[in-house]
């Protein structure tokens, strides 16, 4: 009874007001350098906050962003509480199920295995990676022991304490830690670059096809006119792979 | 926050420290212990009001609804709180989205789409219009009345107790001057009840308090959301670098609950002592002792 | 694949027998029901070994409490202070996070290594953490009870000739266990339930091999859909906890049986304890 009357206020609350096309972007804000916080405002900032916002100007659409956590990052997509997914999310099979993705916005990034010692046993040993990341699905079916954690930067202090011998991300996520370490953390020797997944690119609702058609169109743009690569030139450093 | 935080790379120390803690996210963090204080401030008296309902129902001379009373006060024994907490808020929010897609939309267009839940643009609630603070709003409102669900049950449970409590001899006096069944309810058990309540109803205080860091599994940015945040270690591409100090950041959260702890004991002790003036019991007892000594 | 190859699959995947990957499609009632099961394993092994060690402990501290001495008060009381003044979830948190710190080769006492990386598996660490906090909600139940034996039985004893160790066993403990009962049965099903929180909090499922609740929230994530999980993981904790409310239910009849006409049912009030 009481529900009925909230939900009858709710109702009379909101449903006055007008409504105009605002997308909600998805993203997680704890992966660097794709989508981090601000320090200094608390908003979210990073590659993807940059390319999103270029590609709702292009797409003329009125853009928000919203932080989700990411081991609930599909389910709220599926149900409604934003409308697109940019959250370094690699493009697979398994996903596609679920959602569906734009093209790649970045050419298939490879994947890396850091540890405290180049030679960490990585096909044997304890490998952390995060929660439902193509990573984790990568480390449980070579014969390592999976180790998760539902943060990325639980993954790397697992294994700065030992917790873990080996950490399996992106390797542009990884790569910063790495240099910054002071040679604590070092690539794993043979395993510095693995290929895995398609690229990473924009999630939506199977049913939104004409919103996806709309990114779409505005990703072919970026990567035609080069202001894609620059962007991930500006983010990735120098070296990043780029799109041909 | 202070103007020679501009460059913070080049501070060092105290002065950096300063600059760290006054950061945009660190407000953030502070502003979050808000969000806690309001939904304890919120979740008690709706919880209470809930739990009002639900004894009211087991004590109910209809049965169906008296079932109803009896299944929702023993629902929490029997599940962990955790489960409701998973549970509740996604439930009631496709509820809601549902019946404003009936009311306000084309209702024979379906709300499932494969995996999809789709309600027409007018039905989301909030509407992807609104500013971020609804959003956020409505997240801390789904989240209280998860809390109220559960802790209604548990204070159900409490005032049933306290309401069966109630010397048997006052209610026959008052039906002996001819009150009617609700006038005795009214002006004489639930007066009398809170006496007997207090006890229970205090500790379900320390248990609401002590479940607030749950918040954080309903997707509320509160306060163990910020202390992961800001705590884990940060790289360069931060205005400030650190190496993970989530240990910190957790020993200040044990700090803030325990004070909450031993205000609200301090307080709920008064409490006790001013209901038990003039009862019918030990604390009542000792009281009328002390006053005659 | 059938049912019954399912359950030899999976009805031991949360100790580590069985298939290693976990179900990538299909999620039918049979995975989510023998996997949510599975995982209900670990609640049952935290739960029994936590309360089991906790009791023990507690009888210890609520006597600590009770002493006149302020060295064994106030370390007593400080100790019921820290566990029951704070939440179990930033417990667990800093626990885990303080554990990491120790050196992983060992810490060296009398020359002997003791290995401590051990101690930041769920299996161990998470244990410690729940010991520990129903240590401090116990002592405070057995206190309430060791304050309320009455005086009688304590002089009759006297009269009896029995001193020191021979009442405390004999006399006091018995009544103290009996008067308790009803509030620690209450305990015990808080903190059967707070196992959940074990593999919410800082503690990583260690090759997926987790709790009841870690097993639905995979389903509830893969399949989108929280009315089945939940409810099943829901379902297995209902049945448990009437199995343990019946357990203690015997237990308190034991305790009660010299008593004509009493300790028949036990009232369980929740909220009288935490």
């Amino acid at each position: 009874m009481k529900l009925l009357t909230i939900a009858a206020a709710a109702l009379a609350l909101t449903a006055g007001l007008s409504q105009a096309q605002t997308i909600r972007m998805g993203t997680e804000g704890a992966y660097p350098p794709y989508n981090f916080i601000d320090d200094a405002t608390g908003e979210v900032t990073g590659f993807e906050i940059e390319l999103g916002n270029e590609l709702c100007a292009r797409a003329e659409l009125d853009c928000t962003w919203v932080r989700n956590d990411w081991d609930s990052i599909i389910p709220n997509l599926v149900s409604s509480n934003y409308d697109t997914i940019m959250a370094g999310m690699n493009i697979n099979e398994e996903r596609k199920q679920v959602i569906q993705f734009t093209q790649p916005y970045t050419p298939a990034m490879p994947s890396a295995y850091a540890a405290l010692s180049a030679d960490a046993d990585v096909e044997g040993g304890v490998v952390a990676a995060q929660t439902s990341t193509i990573q984790a699905g990568h480390v449980a079916e070579t014969g390592a022991t999976l180790l998760e954690f539902p943060n990325p930067d639980q993954t790397v202090a697992a294994v700065r304490n030992g917790e873990a011998d080996a950490v399996f991300a992106d390797k542009d996520f990884l790569a910063p830690i790495v240099e910054e370490s002071n040679g604590e953390l070092v690539w794993v020797e043979g395993f510095d670059t693995v290929p895995l997944g398609e690229g990473i690119g924009m999630g939506l609702r199977q049913s939104d096809t004409e919103l996806r058609d709309k990114f779409d169109t505005a990703i072919t743009a970026m990567k035609e006119d080069g202001s894609l690569n620059a962007l991930i030139l500006k983010w990735f450093g120098e070296d990043a792979l780029v799109f041909e | 926050m202070f103007s020679y935080c501009t460059d913070p790379s080049s501070l060092e120390g105290l002065v950096w420290l300063s600059c760290y803690l006054t950061s945009g996210t660190h407000l953030l963090f502070y502003a979050s212990f808000g969000t806690v204080l309001i939904l304890l401030a919120i979740t008690a008296p709706v919880a209470l009001l809930f739990g009002y309902g639900g004894a009211m129902a087991a004590r109910s001379s209809i049965a169906p609804l008296r079932w109803f009373g009896k299944l929702y006060t023993s629902m929490v024994r029997g599940v962990p709180d955790i489960i409701f907490f998973l549970f509740v808020p996604i439930a009631l929010d496709q509820g809601f989205e549902w019946l404003r897609h009936q009311a306000l939309c084309d209702s024979s267009q379906p709300v499932w789409q494969g995996n999809d839940f789709v309600v027409c643009d007018a039905a989301k609630l909030p509407l992807n219009t609104s500013a971020a603070w609804v959003h956020d709003a409505y997240g801390i409102f789904l989240a209280v009345i998860a809390f109220s669900v559960v802790f209604g049950a548990f204070a159900a449970n409490v005032l049933f107790g306290a309401m069966q409590a109630v010397p048997r001899a006052q209610l026959e006096t008052a039906e002996a001057y001819g009150m009617t069944r609700r006038q005795v309810t009214r002006r004489v058990l639930v007066p009398q009840m809170w006496t007997y309540a207090l006890p229970g109803l205090s500790n379900l205080w320390m248990i609401l308090i002590k479940a607030t860091p749950l918040l954080f599994l309903l997707g509320v940015e509160d306060v163990v959301y910020w202390a992961r945040e800001l705590g884990g270690a940060k790289t360069s591409a931060f205005s400030y670098p650190h190496p993970d100090w989530r240990l910190y950041y957790f020993l200040a959260l044990l700090v803030f609950y325990l004070l909450m702890t031993w205000a609200s004991e301090r307080v709920l002790g008064r409490v006790t002592q001013r209901l038990s003036r003039g009862q019918a019991t030990m604390g009542g007892d000792a009281q009328r002792k002390g006053a005659v000594a | 694949m059938s049912c019954t190859q399912t359950i030899i699959d999976y009805g031991l995947r949360s100790v580590g027998i069985g298939e290693r990957l976990l179900p990538r499609e299909g999620y039918d009632l049979c995975q989510q029901f023998t996997l949510i099961g599975s995982g209900l394993i670990w609640n049952l092994y935290f739960a029994v070994l936590a309360l089991a060690m906790g009791f023990v402990l507690a009888t210890v501290v609520a006597l600590g409490k009770t002493s006149s001495s302020p060295w064994l008060r106030r370390p007593a009381d400080a100790f019921i202070f820290l566990f029951r003044g704070s939440p179990l979830f930033i417990q667990f948190f800093i626990a885990y996070e303080a554990l990491v710190l120790l050196p992983r080769a060992g810490v060296e006492v009398f020359g002997l290594t003791v290995q401590t990386s051990w101690l930041t598996k769920a299996w161990a660490g998470a244990l410690i953490v729940l010991t520990l906090n129903t240590t401090a909600y116990t002592a405070q139940i057995f206190h309430g009870a060791l304050m309320s034996v009455p005086r009688g039985d304590v002089e009759a004893a006297d009269a009896y000739g029995m001193t020191g160790w021979t009442r405390f066993r004999r006399v006091i403990w018995p009544t103290m266990l009996r008067l308790a009962w009803p509030s620690y049965t209450n305990e015990a099903i808080f903190l059967f339930h707070a196992t959940t929180l074990v593999y919410f909090s800082g503690f990583p499922a260690f090759q997926q091999r987790g709790d009841a609740l870690y097993y639905a929230s995979y389903f509830a994530d893969r399949t989108f859909n929280p009315f089945v999980a939940y409810p099943i993981a829901a379902a297995y904790f209902v049945v448990a906890t009437l199995l343990l409310i019946w357990l203690f239910g015997c237990v308190n009849r034991r305790l009660n049986r010299h008593l004509p006409g009493r300790g028949g049912r036990v009232r369980y009030r929740p909220l009288l304890v935490r």
